[in-house]
């Protein structure tokens, strides 16, 4: 077991002291005229208010908070490619940010040119780029595909390739925004194992993610950004539980007495284990606590399974039907378990929870919230089963194959 | 390289804020973040390998970039020549108007690709660390490499036209020196304003093809009206094209201060401009250059 509060004793390599980001959205196009209309106005943004937070040596700190909560500004501040209004940002040591995988990859360059270019633009010298290269084509394994441009290459081989000039950076502090999000399966869990070793090797890495799972799994101290607003700083756990409560409420924000908090969610595997992976075809089994801070009526929860790009596949839920007007009073905790048949292609997904307190009235305390990430694992692949995965959920179906030879 | 780690259980506890630790201030994206040494390798490989990509992209590679000035040069040779006889009074006009037309080709092209290089390589300007000046500066150096290329072939012509080699011909570095000082000021101003004026595109490719003409490229200085001369000197590509045909091509051509009557007023001018210009570009580019990943 890693020891967090001995990593708190470390030197701070990133100190950030109240630090306030704002963006004016423009309303109209940016032709002159319009701009000049809009000098002043604009709808303002503010993206960041007043965040401060030490980074460690040695630490994984994650920065959570759901979509337009500043969190990535705050990464774009850090790798100083945005620019704060006020505030500091101090650093120790080099830093390289990966925004994206594979950013500033020409795909009319070859491999070999990419690598190079690569390095020099994470702050390498071109030499030192270029003497990488061996190791970053043998982690991809792309030895032969060197002379290769990118333009030829599978999607699956440019990612390998991205993935192996950010493991090779080789910087004292990481910076990542979901990077994790791409690739399949085993490329995930190539991840995890590379961030695991950098872990163990004493390396920095601030992590922006939306992923509960990742950031209990990895992170020494997690902090929570909601418009903008540091939140919470600190033990992951109780970042990922104030995160389920975020979600509580108006979807645009947070009422200041919520009527219920998300205790605990996740998913069990066939052992009843938390987990975050399925074997295709095996359960989903959603489990929810929910503490009621007000009187449940009628209470009805709701799953929605979200696929890439949002798109709902399926959902399942129920009203409570029993015949006690008054099932949850103020202080107890709904309990939720529910499981689904899973018809899932391999892929991630999202579990979306809705939760309503009072359905006939319309009291909805949670709407639509991402609450869990998964992924479907492809399972063995059996004789007679469909030639391909095509689509978003595979079914079980039977095809006959016969031969009509009396045709005149 | 890495800073010093004490090991876990490691007794010596620094204090959490200690001042003294090497943290350095970040403050953001700069025209020149990361210092000299890294704005240069990242201009050099961004040049290189943009140069590389047009000439071993295309099958007949290398061969466009000379035939495409060279087809320019043989269509106004004709008009210029056979139509309004322009040409018969000048020395070595055919040359002169190819030599013109290879540099002013250098200042065009380089400006109209400046112009959005930035938002081409959105990419990297919103999404890695980046010294912004890299990416017009870069332009301007994968054009300088087709210049360079094509300034052979110019020589060559200018040997078999009977241009005898003279010692001013040392001097032209220094000439095309302030070219390219002028065109990277020129495209800092452009692609700068850009991201956030998308109308400069339109503007500077009308400016372009009128500064092509008030440049004197297709025609000598002394064959423009005398107030039209004076006009012309205030465009600072004037007294670099002036001084490139003096020094290579035709000695006996008009001295900018022949051009300029004696007024060394007039002299001064196009100097004052183009220091203006270079001002004006640092200016602008170190301005826009920390906020320029919010407005792609």
């Amino acid at each position: 077991m890693r020891d967090r509060s001995a990593i708190q004793s470390r030197p701070v390599v990133i100190e950030v002291r109240d630090l306030h980001k704002h963006f004016r959205v423009p309303e109209r196009g940016s032709g002159l005229l319009g701009r000049a209309r809009h000098a002043g106005g604009g709808r303002e943004l503010r993206a960041l208010r007043g965040v401060s937070f030490d980074v460690h040596d040695g630490e994984f700190f994650g920065i959570v908070g759901r979509n337009g909560s500043g969190k990535s500004t705050l990464l774009k501040l850090l790798a100083s490619i945005y620019r704060a209004d006020s505030g500091s940002i101090r650093i120790a040591g080099r830093l390289a940010p990966f925004i994206e995988l594979g950013v500033g990859f020409n795909v009319d360059l070859t491999a070999r040119e990419n690598v190079t270019l690569n390095g020099v633009l994470n702050g390498l010298g071109r030499r030192e780029s270029a003497r990488n290269l061996d190791a970053i084509l043998d982690f991809g394994e792309l030895r032969e595909f060197v002379d290769l441009k990118l333009k030829n290459y599978s999607s699956g081989m440019l990612v390998r390739l991205a993935f192996a000039t950010m493991v090779h950076a080789d910087a004292d502090i990481m910076l990542v925004d979901e990077v994790l999000a791409v690739g399949d399966a085993q490329f995930g869990q190539k991840c995890m194992d590379v961030f695991r070793a950098r872990r163990d090797a004493g390396k920095t890495l601030v992590l922006v993610t939306h992923d509960m799972a990742t950031v209990q799994t990895f992170c020494d101290r997690a902090m929570l950004l909601h418009n903008g607003d540091q939140r919470y700083l600190g033990d992951p756990e109780e970042a990922a539980v104030r995160y389920y409560r975020l979600n509580f409420g108006k979807s645009d924000e947070i009422a200041d007495e919520p009527t219920a908090v998300v205790v605990d969610a996740w998913l069990a595997d066939e052992r009843g284990e938390r987990t975050d992976t399925l074997v295709e075809r095996t359960p989903i089994d959603v489990h929810l606590t929910v503490e009621a801070l007000e009187d449940f009526v009628r209470p009805s929860v709701g799953f929605d399974v979200v696929g890439l790009d949002r798109i709902p596949v399926f959902g399942f839920g129920r009203t409570w039907d029993d015949d006690d007007p008054n099932p949850v009073a103020a202080g107890e905790r709904l309990v939720v378990s529910a499981t689904a048949e899973n018809p899932l292609v391999p892929g991630r997904y999202t579990v979306d929870a809705t939760v309503a307190r009072d359905r006939g009235r319309g009291a909805t305390v949670l709407r639509a919230a991402p609450l869990l990430q998964f992924e479907v694992l492809a399972a063995p692949r059996t004789s007679g089963r469909a030639l391909d995965d095509v689509g978003m959920v595979s079914v079980a179906a039977d095809l006959q194959l016969s031969v009509d030879s009396e045709v005149a | 390289m890495s800073n010093p780690v004490p090991t876990l259980g490691d007794t010596e506890v620094e204090p959490t804020d200690a001042p003294g630790s090497a943290l350095r201030e970040v403050t953001g994206p700069s025209a020149l973040g990361g210092g000299w040494r890294r704005v240069a390798d990242l201009t050099w490989i961004i040049a290189i390998t943009e140069f590389k990509r047009t000439y071993f992209g295309t099958t007949l590679g290398y061969l466009w970039s000379i035939l495409r000035p060279l087809s320019l040069f043989a269509v106004l040779l004709v008009v210029f020549t056979q139509v309004f006889r322009l040409g018969t009074a000048v020395p070595h006009y055919a040359v002169l108007l190819l030599f013109n037309i290879v540099l002013m080709g250098f200042f065009q092209e380089s400006t109209a690709t400046a112009v959005t290089s930035i938002v081409t390589q959105e990419g990297i300007v919103r999404k890695t660390q980046f010294p912004r000046l890299v990416i017009p500066v870069a332009v301007v150096v994968t054009a300088l490499m087709n210049l360079g290329l094509n300034l052979i072939v110019v020589f060559v012509f200018l040997l078999a036209f009977g241009v005898t080699p003279m010692a001013t011909w040392l001097l032209f570095p220094f000439d095309l020196f302030a070219l390219f000082v002028l065109t990277t000021a020129v495209s800092m101003i452009v692609s700068s304003l850009y991201p956030r004026f998308r109308d400069v595109g339109i503007i500077w490719s009308v400016f372009s093809l009128a500064l092509f003409y008030a440049t004197p490229v297709l025609y000598p200085i002394e064959k423009a009206p005398e107030t039209f001369q004076k006009i012309l000197m205030l465009n600072p590509l004037t007294p670099i094209f002036e001084l490139a045909r003096e020094w290579v091509i035709d000695s006996n051509a008009p001295s900018l201060s022949t051009i300029a009557g004696g007024s060394t007023l007039l002299l001064l001018a196009p100097a004052a401009i183009f220091a203006a210009i270079c001002l004006l570009g640092v200016w602008l580019f170190r301005r826009e250059a920390p906020r320029i990943a919010e407005e792609l």
